[in-house]
């Protein structure tokens, strides 16, 4: 992160002066700075929005200014009736969303683990042109690909059940990319010749050297992928029908729509607060990934 | 070393098998028990009472909250007949999911709920069943003629109503009496009831618009405009006939006044401005009671119901919303889905299961008729017998309107069109027009021939 920092510094000061060095630099970290609070105040207000709301009952919803609290203190019935709602369906989409996750990203992290490291440090023919199929796919948003996709499962006769949205969740062309590039530099081919010389087969090799190497690179893609499939939610909710396999985005939709047309039962307390207790276990698995991930990402990019 | 890959492979290899089973016996599931119907001889009604008979397995998607409550009844009356009751999303998420699957080939639901506004595009399409080919043409004698009137599209019959939204003036009385306003009868009381609420009150309107395609068609409706009229595939598009002029000269004051509010309808927002008085009237359907009953509760004992303003004071009517289901082309057992279609909306069980439930406002005569539905006076509305006001309401539905076979379309893009008129609260006529431009043109590259007057 430092260096990254310090190389960025003195290209922005290029222009203009190295000798009147103070002024300037202290005007532009106010500039900076009030930019840096902008975006604080940008990415925060809805956090904050969410969580006060989440402690109103629907009337007080109504009744009260949307960024202070209401009147009484409701989140715990709040988070009780998300809970019990219609059965108990909240706790069903979280215990999808979490089948998904596993699978779907615990795949795809393997998956992009496995092949980024074979390409990174395999020499065969065709090579190059795998090469050119990730970085390609690496362009494309999944979401172009969801309605393909669809027509294809629907075909196979795989809609509207869970293969529909972990086999498309294990394909991470940039989780294999990264993966690739860390692995060129994190696993230093010397190592694995010497570990070769010493008649360790292939995957001993994979299992007991490089994949500990390959432990930053690794939990990036891992926390990538989790966030990508844990916040996926146009793939499932073309993909699926039946509310029983629903996600906890598709789920919260389908909750928030049942507030309008004939027959209306607006949620909006319970909307409110099954999105803060979505968001939680994410917020959750960030804190304790991130500095791996930070490690992961300053490895990955920076050329030693 | 290399051995032990082989363990892990297979298991990939039963685990994606096993996948495809899955995925093979939902299927399986929803293509339902049996072949077709189970009647080599049998036609008609008797093919639907012995499909019903044999049994076998159903899908039906819906968002109504009493289906729970009516399905649990069919089955208990109908033991071998298994429904599978899926609620697909609310409108247009139904709608695409059914799309999706129709075009794919599989994964339909045999019954599906569909609104009236939709019927002409998925019967047009092909992917219904045309109900004549089991007699339900009979039943046309249990159903109010508005409704009756909503599913029969171009000779065929394509669903059976759910329940019906006949239009009424739904008005908050305390705002009313608090700033002397009386109760208005035409078009232009109502107008000049808006500019005296505002000016009394600059936070309350007298109603809040912000463009929605199926009020602002209904209104038309009421105001004896026909924009739409279909023929096969020749469609001809004129939203500026002498109705919709009626309907855009009387709203006009009121959108370029700012007497509107400019609250979009059905979020928190307006549900809160339900509540406390800030939209004095409501101009919808017959089911909104139920809505304002069960999520407008603060407001309980201020609401009433009046018949619709008129243009000239003749009693004219509209529709607004309301469903019905139909079975779906895709199902491999249609004439159980019909039995089970014509126990849902044409039995009586199930009928007043659904008025129970607060769903909305019924569509079968004898449900209208029955003088425990009739004479019902619900506290909400401060002891009024809102039904007998809604039934009469029901009874001057002008005939001959009808909706585009591209409607989802035509609402998809109402806000980029006669939206940006609501929101310069300019003139209604230009977003009108602009409308009309595209709806042609995108008939036309759809196969339609479309002609704009």
């Amino acid at each position: 992160m430092t260096t990254l920092t310090r190389s960025a510094a003195p290209v922005v000061v290029k222009p203009g002066a190295t000798k009147r060095s103070r002024r300037p630099r202290r005007r532009r970290s106010v500039v900076l700075m009030i930019m840096m609070i902008v975006f604080t105040v940008y990415s925060v207000f809805p956090l904050l929005w969410l969580i006060i709301n989440a402690t109103k009952s629907q009337a007080s919803l109504f009744s009260s200014f949307g960024l202070w609290f209401g009147d009484g203190f409701d989140l715990f019935s709040n988070i009780a009736q998300t809970f019990s709602y219609d059965n108990g369906i909240f706790l069903h989409w979280f215990g999808n969303t979490l089948l998904y996750v596993v699978f779907g990203a615990g795949g795809a992290t393997l998956l992009a683990t496995v092949a980024g490291y074979g390409l990174a440090k395999y020499r065969f023919p065709g090579r190059r042109a795998v090469f050119a199929v990730v970085l390609g796919a690496v362009a494309i948003p999944g979401t172009a690909l969801a309605v393909p996709t669809f027509l294809m499962f629907s075909s196979i006769g795989l809609t509207n059940t869970p293969w529909a949205v972990i086999l498309p969740s294990l394909i991470s062309p940039f989780g294999l990319y990264l993966i690739w590039v860390f692995a060129t530099d994190a696993v230093p081919s010397e190592l694995l010749e010497a570990a070769r010389m010493d008649g360790a087969s292939e995957f001993r090799t994979f299992f007991t050297i490089s994949l500990r190497l390959l432990g930053p690179g690794i939990v990036t893609v891992l926390l990538l992928t989790i966030v990508a499939t844990w916040n996926n939610y146009f793939l499932p909710l073309i993909m699926l029908s039946d509310p029983t396999w629903y996600p906890l985005t598709v789920g919260l939709g389908q909750w928030s729509a049942q507030a309008s047309g004939v027959g209306a039962q607006p949620i909006f307390n319970l909307v409110i607060t099954g999105s803060l207790m979505t968001i939680v276990p994410i917020v959750i698995a960030f804190l304790f990934l991130q500095r791996y991930w930070q490690s992961g990402l300053a490895a990955g990019s920076v050329k030693q | 070393m290399k051995r032990s890959t082989r363990p892990a492979v297979r298991r990939l290899v039963t685990a994606l098998a096993a996948g495809a089973m899955i995925g093979a016996t939902l299927v399986g599931c929803s293509s339902g028990g049996g072949t077709t119907s189970g009647s080599d001889a049998k036609t008609g009604m008797a093919a639907v009472d012995a499909a019903l008979k044999k049994g076998g397995t159903i899908t039906y998607w819906t968002w109504t909250p009493a289906a729970k409550a009516q399905v649990a009844a069919f089955e208990k009356k109908y033991p071998k007949v298994h429904v599978k009751l899926v609620n697909a999303g609310t409108n247009t998420t139904e709608y695409t999911k059914l799309q999706n699957a129709i075009k794919a080939g599989s994964g339909a639901p045999d019954v599906a709920q569909i609104e009236y506004g939709v019927i002409p595009q998925f019967a047009l399409a092909k992917s219904l069943v045309d109900l004549k080919t089991f007699g339900f043409d009979s039943l046309k004698k249990d159903y109010a003629s508005g409704p009756w009137g909503d599913v029969t599209v171009d000779g065929g019959l394509w669903g059976l109503p759910q329940d019906s939204g006949p239009m009424a003036m739904f008005y908050n009385k305390t705002v009313f009496d608090t700033y002397g306003i009386t109760v208005p009868k035409t078009w232009d009381e109502y107008v000049a009831a808006a500019k005296k609420l505002h000016a009394a009150n600059p936070n309350a309107y007298i109603t809040s618009d912000t463009g929605d395609p199926g009020q602002t068609t209904s209104m038309i409706w009421q105001a004896g405009g026909t924009p739409f009229s279909v023929k096969g595939t020749d469609i001809t598009i004129n939203l500026q006939d002498s109705g919709t002029k009626k309907y855009t000269e009387m709203w006009n004051p009121l959108v370029e006044g700012k007497l509107v509010a400019p609250i979009p309808g059905w979020s928190d927002d307006w549900y809160k401005a339900l509540g406390n008085g800030t939209i004095a009237t409501l101009l919808t359907g017959a089911w909104m009671p139920g809505v304002l009953e069960s999520s407008v509760k603060d407001a309980s004992g201020d609401w009433r119901v009046a018949p619709m303003p008129t243009y000239d004071g003749t009693p004219v009517n509209a529709e607004n919303g309301g469903s019905s289901e139909a079975v779906i082309k895709q199902s491999k057992n249609q004439a159980l889905a019909a039995g089970f279609l014509r126990w849902l909306n044409d039995s009586k069980q199930s009928v007043s299961i659904f008025v129970e439930a607060g769903g909305g406002f019924p569509s079968t005569t004898e449900a209208l008729n029955s003088s425990e539905f009739l004479d019902a006076a619900p506290e909400y509305f401060g002891g009024q017998k809102i039904n007998q006001v809604l039934v009469e309401g029901a009874k001057n539905v002008l005939p001959g309107f009808s909706l585009l076979p591209y409607q989802l379309y035509a609402n998809s893009i109402f806000g980029d069109t006669v939206g940006k008129s609501y929101a310069a609260n300019s003139d209604l006529n230009a977003g009108l027009k602009s409308w009309q431009k595209q709806l042609v043109d995108y008939g036309n590259q759809q196969g339609f021939t479309v002609t704009g007057k």
